[in-house]
């Protein structure tokens, strides 16, 4: 590729190996000044490799670097600081016992241990940046009260407030709503004028359109193609990306809805702000939990699994009525409950994959009291075949895995307990399309096979095209519900903003 | 299943370590073996019945510093047992009650309350090794009956069956943290308690559990080690519980929890309380072995740092 006149930043056959694995193959790319660069493919293409490559995390084995025309050398990480380059995480890397105000200054402040910090202007630079990408933050909070998609604002606002010239945004929509995802694209353009250079990676196809100059493929560590974002239809990268077509990307299949195995009653947790929920869950059915971030909706899952017990109202399983005070209840009565955040919450890193698959069902498991070895592997090697997870084995520490490799691994606990209900907050965030549609196709078997699904996720198109049915939530509580085929876009959005009068519905 | 050498490299090495030691000692000081081997394996038994509840507690990600004072009052309760004439099971069994007792205290502050688990059992130690000196006034229980020492066997029958009590539990504990769910449960709730407690494990329960069994090994330590004397030092427990820790910690027991295994905890209760013994042979000057404890304590945890160091590049 030949040296573009603006380019910021260009990569010149870069090549990566971590052990046996060739993470990247001569991989080149440049990004211009002023420019949006997506940067899309599979979990495991090379995307993160390429990340810590630019911003001197991982030194390459061959290629070259260049920064505004000059060749680096050696890259490290505070080097590329100092030359403009500034990397926005889908994992906030914040302190969360600082505060914001305080977080910010610890990226854009100078200086040595005895300078007097004035406190006054901290605040002020940091109200400043967030009114200048439409957050509304209090600079006081600490980072640890903040939600995920807060906490990346803040991260959006440090690089904004540290004049960054070339900003990676990885993955910086997977947990936003719409309304802060065009906040971010608005702020986007804004550094575009300002001819900042700028490395898109998201795996929500339809945003790129809205944003992106120009877009490259990377499949299993190799530059597939760089086209302009005008010239590449949606199906055309998918098909670059997967090296495939995917047939249908929404793929629920209409099954016959049985009995109501989860209903509650005027349910109100005054801790999560839930409040008068009614709802009802048939076995074989995926029920859509539609609403904007801080609409109660992870809430409401927390209470049904009862990890923050509601104070009044019933919950009935199978018609019967039963109180869910802890999680080990919950799994007790076949609810199983794949959480947002998986990182943290989801998976025990340290942990092989065996021993993870099988934390929810050990007393399952064991004969006489003792752990039955066998039978927890081939349990947790039919669920790697099943789910198509990439693992060396099942005795790998899960911590090793890719984050999608780690989700399906969240995943395959549950399906373990063989629960009769279950419980995904954004079953789908963070992963590449392949694999999205392998957790879509996945949820439509297990929903045949009678499963009771309740899906929460921030993605329309998902909830509308995976849902029998949608309810919507805003302020606390179920706003309106919607079937299948009454459910638009604009009639999930206008409940969720609110502003529905929907009388007669929850 | 294979056995995997690198998951084990820790305990390996710390067993290499041992073996060379005792190498170094036949070639060095053959007369080591006369008298001082044997000796080193007596003294390591309580302190590694102790090392295993501490596993428990550590891979649990907590601490327990009150186990000193807890050593002591279950020592000074079991001499005044015996001494009241009460035969030998009852002895036992109120030894180990007073110590469970005491770690359900600790239980209930750490689990039931979530406090700090560093907090709660600095209060306690204080606490438990206040109390003993107020009641007792710092005085030894002397004039033990005579069915009390070596349970009433001869010295050489005591001697051998003390190490067998304490490898019998040692190897009770090592199959248990393994095949039953519940040991699987403590490495859990050590990784990630809220990941444990989304899988429907009960943290607070299994923690609370935790304690109570180190409070049970305490006492059965304290047994163990007051059979040994003609009289119960009020004081046996002191400084004990870092001696503990630090064997657990060389032994490759992550001290943030999720990670060791109960043969490590052996390797390092027999090679701290090994080397110790043989520089006062060898040197002939007692002053050395802490010395050499705190460089290998901390040559053990800057070999974990680099070990995770080399991970991560």
């Amino acid at each position: 590729m030949a040296q573009a006149a603006g380019a910021v930043l260009q990569l010149t056959s870069i090549s990566k190996h971590f052990g046996g694995v060739r993470a990247l193959d001569g991989v080149s790319l440049a990004l211009e000044a002023g420019e949006v660069h997506a940067l899309v493919g599979e979990n495991g293409a090379g995307k993160s490799t390429l990340i810590k490559i630019i911003t001197g995390a991982v030194q390459p084995d061959a290629g070259s670097i260049q920064v505004a025309g000059h060749f680096l050398e050696h890259n490290d990480p505070s080097l590329s600081r100092r030359l403009g380059i500034s990397a926005v995480y889908q994992q906030p890397a914040l302190f969360p016992d600082l505060t914001v105000a305080e977080n910010i200054a610890l990226r854009l402040e100078a200086g040595g241990a005895w300078r007097v910090i004035h406190w006054g202007r901290r605040r002020s630079v940091a109200r400043g940046l967030f009114e200048q990408i439409g957050a509304d933050i209090s600079c006081e909070s600490f980072i640890r009260d903040l939600t995920m998609p807060q906490q990346q604002l803040v991260e959006i606002a440090a690089a904004l407030g540290a004049h960054a010239k070339i900003l990676i945004l990885d993955e910086p929509t997977s947990a936003l709503t719409g309304r802060e995802v065009n906040n971010l694209f608005r702020v986007i353009r804004q550094l575009k004028q300002q001819g900042v250079g700028m490395i898109f990676i998201s795996h929500r196809m339809e945003e790129l359109p809205q944003i992106a100059d120009r877009v490259t493929v990377l499949r299993d560590g190799k530059c597939v193609a760089t086209l302009a974002m005008a010239q590449a239809g949606k199906a055309e990268l998918i098909r670059m990306m997967v090296g495939r077509e995917l047939s249908a990307v929404f793929p629920k299949t209409a099954v016959p809805v049985g009995n109501v195995v989860l209903r509650t009653k005027d349910l109100n947790c005054a801790e999560t702000g839930i409040h008068e929920i009614n709802l009802e869950l048939r076995a074989g059915e995926i029920l859509g939990l539609a609403g904007l971030v801080g609409a109660g909706r992870s809430e409401l899952a927390r209470v049904l699994f009862g990890l923050t017990p509601a104070d009044s109202g019933e919950i009935f399983v199978n018609d019967k009525p039963v109180r869910i005070n802890s999680p080990a209840k919950a799994v007790r009565l076949g609810i199983a409950y794949v959480p947002e955040d998986r990182r943290r919450y989801g998976v025990i890193l340290e942990m092989p994959v065996a021993a993870n698959t099988t934390l929810a069902i050990l007393r399952r498991i064991s004969r006489m009291g003792m752990l039955d070895f066998a039978r927890e592997r081939r349990i947790a090697g039919a669920l790697v075949k099943q789910l198509a997870t990439k693992t060396p084995s099942v005795d790998t520490p899960v911590g090793q895995l890719s984050g999608g490799n780690q989700q399906k691994v969240a995943l395959a606990r549950w399906l373990a307990t063989e629960p009769a209900i279950i419980i995904l907050d954004e079953p789908t965030q963070g992963v590449d399309v392949g694999a999205k549609a392998e957790i879509h196709r996945l949820m439509s078997e297990l929903a045949g096979r009678g499963l009771a699904i309740l899906m929460i996720s921030s993605e329309l198109p998902e909830v509308l095209g995976m849902s029998d049915r949608v309810a919507v939530m805003h302020g606390g509580t179920i706003v309106g519900e919607l079937n299948r085929a009454e459910a638009t876009q604009e009639k999930v959005l206008e409940m969720a903003l609110g502003r529905a009068d929907s009388g007669a519905l929850a | 299943m294979s056995f995997e050498f690198a998951k084990y490299k820790r305990e390996i090495s710390v067993a290499a370590a041992y073996l060379a030691l005792l190498l170094v000692l036949a070639v060095a000081a053959p007369r080591f073996y006369d008298a001082e081997f044997h000796d080193t394996w007596v003294n390591a038994a309580p302190m590694l019945v102790m090392a295993i509840g501490a596993t428990l507690v550590i891979v649990a990600r907590h601490i327990d510093i009150s186990v000193g004072s807890q050593f002591s009052v279950c020592a000074v309760a079991a001499g005044l047992l015996a001494k009241a004439g009460m035969p030998t099971p009852v002895v036992i069994g109120a030894t180990v009650a007073a110590g469970a007792a005491m770690g359900a205290l600790n239980g209930v502050l750490v689990a039931g309350m979530g406090l700090p688990s560093i907090v709660v059992t600095l209060a306690t130690m204080v606490i438990f090794g206040k109390s003993l000196s107020w009641v007792r006034q710092g005085e030894w229980v002397a004039n033990l009956p005579a069915g009390f020492q070596w349970f009433g066997q001869s010295q050489a029958t005591g001697q051998g069956l003390i190490v067998i009590i304490a490898i019998a539990i040692f190897a009770v504990f090592a199959w248990a943290s393994r095949w039953l769910a519940a040991g699987r449960e403590v490495y859990a709730v050590g990784s990630d308690q809220e990941a444990a407690r989304l899988a429907g494990i009960r943290p607070r329960r299994l923690v609370f559990g935790v304690f109570v069994l180190m409070g049970a090994l305490v006492g059965i330590a304290a047994l163990l080690q007051s059979v040994r004397f003609a009289e119960v030092d009020p004081n046996a427990g002191e400084g004990l519980e870092l001696q503990v820790i630090a064997a657990v910690v060389v032994g490759g027991t992550a001290i943030t929890g999720g990670r060791g295994t109960m043969f490590g905890s052996l390797i390092g209760v027999v090679l701290l309380g090994t080397i110790g013994a043989a520089m006062v042979f060898l040197t002939r000057q007692a002053q050395w072995d802490k010395a050499i404890e705190g460089a290998i304590i901390l040559a053990a945890v800057a070999s974990d740092g680099f070990s995770r160091r080399g991970r991560r590049a």
